[in-house]
């Protein structure tokens, strides 16, 4: 199963601990991560849904390429990190 | 004399409490993050404070213990829309409490310009679709941020059916029915930074910010991007203030809270230069309903001064007497005389 670990600077704000999470690809693993909790979503997508603009995710050491619809594959043993970008300060 | 004085800023929101005469950090709740609104709220005491997070979006968190411990409560969104191509919230940029017969209800302005209502103390927000689908929100265009924003909002102290909005940059916009409708109420104001013929379209105005008389409602004040406006018609009719000195140029404006005819603000040099004129800070009152304007400046910097307060920066306590105003340089200045020193 991928792994996703996210960022300390988020930990600040809502605990997110890193976990085992199912999913073919990096959207299927993120919601499953964040499952229904509707708070932790907003930390992460905008009111559309979309990943916010100054976050960044990681697949094995990779920026994700499809950033609108995070339909980038992972694989069972991937990690997935969730980053702040520098963009946003 | 008013004890207790609240900074919103960029750094986290700052507490402070007057002990020996002077006033002191007691606390500092969201340090490093910037707050972008916040709201004490007469009816039941609770504290608002909205966040806006660089990296992880608009927040808002409630206080019910005069600021000691803070919970999240829901931030107005809007809805999603297919393929995400609708609006998300970029930022919480006034709130309101509702009137004294309509207990948890607040009102949110945010950027873009949008109007939210909570009936149940921020839990749960809904979009007021009156304002949003006018078909004049196309015209209304940013100031100071990509988006247009409502910044501020009045709640007529007679009637909270009774509202009366400004935008950065659309105007002012009044409601009688609870905001199920709306009409721009910016008639008299002009725009300088518009082509001829959209001077006076009062769509595009730019109001920094607009404050109510407590005791009489029908009076207004507005600092506005070409100058200082005064409505004595609940806004049905703006005024220029021409007297101001010594610029017409700011952002800030406060009104007393009994005395209609008296008023603050903090003029900076000129839209081109945002720095107090000659570099030095001074505050501008009147207390002749804008026919005359006195300027103080003892205490403040005299030289060398950058210093520009912004349009929640300036605020005066219930008494009239304490004022309060915060730069966007991070300076913090109180009086205790209205200003005067």
């Amino acid at each position: 199963m991928p792994e996703i670990v996210f960022t300390r600077a988020l930990e600040r704000h809502v605990p997110v601990p890193a976990r085992k999470v199912g999913g073919a690809t990096v959207r299927e693993a993120l919601l499953e991560a964040l499952g229904g909790d509707g708070r932790l979503r907003g930390y992460l997508f905008d009111d559309q849904g979309l990943l916010r603009r100054h976050v960044v995710v990681f697949v094995d050491g990779e920026a994700v390429h499809d950033r609108q619809g995070l339909g980038d594959p992972v694989a069972p043993g991937s990690r997935i990190f969730v980053m702040q970008a520098l963009t946003g300060g | 004399m008013a004890d207790q004085l609240q900074l919103a800023t960029r750094k986290g929101l700052f507490l402070l409490a007057r002990r020996g005469g002077r006033f002191r950090v007691e606390r500092v709740p969201f340090l490093g993050d910037p707050v972008t609104a916040l709201l004490e709220d007469r009816r039941d005491g609770a504290l608002y404070a909205a966040l806006n997070l660089g990296h992880f979006g608009v927040k808002l968190h409630r206080s019910d213990d005069g600021g000691r411990s803070f919970v999240e409560v829901r931030a107005p969104s809007f809805a999603a829309l297919e393929g995400g191509q609708g609006p998300s919230v970029a930022q919480i940029w006034t709130l309101a409490e509702g009137g004294v017969d309509e207990p948890g209800v607040l009102w949110a302005g945010t950027i873009p310009a949008a109007l939210f209502r909570s009936a149940d103390r921020g839990e749960s927000w809904s979009l007021v679709r009156s304002l949003w689908e006018r078909p004049e929100r196309r015209s209304w265009f940013g100031g100071g941020y990509p988006e247009p924003g409502v910044h501020s909002i009045c709640v007529d102290p007679r009637d909270p059916r009774t509202l009366l909005l400004a935008i950065s940059c659309g105007g002012v916009w009044f409601t009688s029915d609870a905001a199920a409708s709306f009409e721009c109420r910016s008639r008299g104001m002009y725009a300088e930074y518009m082509p001829p013929e959209r001077r006076e379209d009062p769509n595009i105005q730019d109001p920094h910010r607009l404050v109510q008389s407590p005791t009489h409602p029908d009076v207004l004040w507005v600092q506005h991007h070409n100058g200082v406006f005064r409505s004595t018609d609940l806004a049905q009719r703006w005024t220029e203030v021409d007297a101001i000195r010594p610029s017409k140029f700011g952002f800030a404006v406060a009104v007393h809270p009994r005395d209609p005819a008296t008023a603050w603000f903090v003029p900076a040099a000129r839209d081109e230069r945002r720095v107090p004129v000659d570099g030095c800070l001074r505050v501008a009152r009147t207390r002749d309903g804008g026919r005359s304007f006195e300027t103080f400046g003892q205490g403040l910097p005299e030289e060398h001064a950058y210093d520009l307060v912004y349009r929640h920066g300036l605020s005066v306590d219930p008494a009239g007497e304490e004022l309060a105003m915060g730069s966007t340089t991070g300076h913090l200045w109180a009086s205790s005389d209205g200003g005067e020193r």
